[in-house]
């Protein structure tokens, strides 16, 4: 059987959760002087995400949300535990994985000279998509996330950051992934931006039937795009719910008054400014 | 089973194109920057065949021509291995630089396609500016090659070009493992190999232990069946027996710079070293 009918028969399967993460753990090691001081990513963590779910992970900087995003996205290996994409070990088989999987990420990364067409194009030929293909999808992704196609040939370096960023989802869709990875997809993008880039999240769910797996630490984004919010804290998953019963949990009237209330934590001034 | 293996072949190619698209795109937007390197190349060639000029001046008795054209030969496959070696060691750095690195690596591009691509198109652009090179310094110096044999040069650089390649993959993971000071190991890495290989000079006048490490050098080979093949005018079937070595280094530099990147990858995904840091 091929890799793509295996991958296709995955997908196909609806028993199959998403994804499935199970006692995974992750630390690195920072050296410090002369001495190599161990720092803890991701305690054990457990969860699993049904396949057309949008799932968000709360998590103030250096909570690990990035570093759970790295592992399900192949970049980095495990310490312990493992994770499932699709029924498909990460870890194991990492190259089925990726063909089920995209991620937009904090920053739009891009060769900043090349236009937003080349960049798409190179990118969409890593995944297999032939030119004639791309020559009418990469036009037609760009319109549906409202990039103006005629700044679709300049440097990307010429585009501001809204504009990158819809660029970065176009070419995560381009792909078709079966599941999203959002790292923080709407940080230091202006009010107007943060809206488009959050109905385009819908629609992916909506029209394309995607698992999303968002994690943000912008709370009304959350509550208003996912089904279930978790709320990771130096490693540690916390909890993993509907917002309403993590409100009523924490005896909390809104979501962040939950945060607050499992983390323990108070905004830092550089959070405040976002 | 024969249709899922030409699916998955045709994938492989299209990612091995698309590296190739990619590089292609970032020369044409960087075009400038391209002739102002080929100037610096130039004017690093021209200083070293000079040489051959200079050693006139202080009354030694030498063949200027084929002086100039012994140095020039060295100092072109310095520029040319330095370019094959210059793509596949900045590959990570730049992605990284850039920010792409962690798209890149999370795409479902084999390794293999990845490298091979980067190396080939090394080789494709290498091959065009060398060949400028030494058109423009030829000229420059007036040199008379009247019996060179090209078709055995290119086939001499294309049969290195392969281990150039593997020895190139061997170098590009430093920058993977260590990215603050990778890319300069590269060169140092490029540097030595030339340095046993009689770039300037003739390996006989190098001490014996050297002469040993030029014996596993794909660069001794291929300087001497260029400056055979040029100078000489001698033929592919005459330089058989510099070309099979290079064949057997080839065949197995490139599947060892393959692991060795393998190992690095894994390496850096354990220590979380695949990441941007511009």
């Amino acid at each position: 059987m091929s890799s793509a009918s295996v991958l296709s028969q995955s997908i196909a399967d609806r028993a199959v959760p998403a994804v499935e993460v199970f006692g995974l753990r992750k630390e690195f090691h920072r050296r410090e002087g002369l001495h190599r001081r161990r720092v803890i990513a991701l305690n054990p963590i457990s969860f699993s995400i049904a396949r057309g779910e949008c799932v968000a992970i709360l998590g103030q900087n250096g909570s690990g949300k990035s570093t759970l995003v790295r592992l399900l996205s192949t970049l980095l290996l495990e310490d312990g535990g493992g994770a499932r994409v699709f029924g498909h070990d990460v870890f194991r088989e990492p190259r089925r994985v990726q063909r089920l999987i995209n991620r937009v990420s904090v920053e739009a990364s891009f060769f900043k000279r090349l236009s937003a067409l080349e960049n798409l194009s190179y990118a969409a030929r890593f995944y297999g998509l032939p030119r004639r293909e791309t020559n009418v999808t990469i036009p037609r992704m760009l319109e549906r996330v409202g990039f103006p196609l005629d700044r679709a040939t300049g440097p990307m370096e010429d585009l501001s950051r809204g504009m990158q960023q819809k660029v970065a989802l176009a070419r995560a869709l381009l792909t078709t992934p079966a599941l999203l990875l959002l790292d923080e997809p709407t940080t230091g993008l202006d009010p107007r931006s943060k809206l488009e880039v959050q109905d385009f999240i819908r629609e992916v769910r909506r029209v394309h039937d995607a698992t999303v797996l968002l994690c943000t630490h912008d709370l009304t984004e959350a509550e208003e795009l996912a089904e279930r919010v978790g709320i990771l804290h130096h490693g540690e998953l916390l909890c993993l719910a509907p917002p309403d019963e993590l409100k009523r949990r924490y005896g909390a009237e809104t979501l962040e008054e939950a945060f607050f209330s499992a983390t323990g934590a108070v905004l830092t001034e550089e959070e405040e400014v976002r | 089973m024969i249709r899922g293996t030409a699916t998955a072949l045709r994938s492989e190619l299209m990612g091995f194109s698309g590296i190739v698209e990619r590089n292609t795109y970032i020369i044409r937007r960087y075009i400038w920057w391209e002739l102002a390197w080929f100037v610096w190349t130039l004017a690093n060639t021209l200083s070293i065949v000079f040489i051959a000029k200079g050693f006139e001046q202080t009354g030694a008795k030498i063949d200027v021509n084929k002086a100039t054209s012994w140095l020039l030969i060295g100092a072109l496959v310095w520029s040319y291995l330095g370019m094959v070696f210059g793509l596949l060691v900045e590959m990570v750095q730049w992605e990284r630089w850039e920010g792409t690195i962690e798209h890149t690596f999370m795409a479902p591009l084999s390794r293999s396609m990845h490298l091979l691509g980067t190396g080939i198109f090394g080789v494709l652009y290498g091959l065009v500016r060398t060949a400028a090179l030494f058109v423009v310094v030829a000229f420059f110096f007036h040199l008379s090659l009247p019996g060179a044999d090209y078709v055995a040069a290119l086939v001499v650089l294309l049969v290195a070009s392969i281990s150039f390649i593997g020895i190139g993959m061997m170098t590009s993971v430093l920058p993977l493992i260590s990215p603050e000071k990778g890319v300069q190991l590269g060169y140092i890495a490029q540097g030595l190999l030339l340095v046993v290989s009689g770039v300037y000079y003739n390996v006989s006048v190098l001490p014996g232990w050297m002469q040993a490490l030029a014996r596993i050098s794909p660069a001794t080979y291929a300087l001497r069946a260029l400056r055979s093949s040029i100078i000489d005018g001698k033929g592919v079937h005459a330089l058989w027996g510099d070309i099979w070595p290079m064949i057997v280094i080839g065949v197995i530099a490139v599947p060892l710079g393959l692991e060795i990147f393998r190992r690095g990858e894994r390496y850096a995904k354990r220590h979380g070293k695949l990441k941007r840091s511009g």
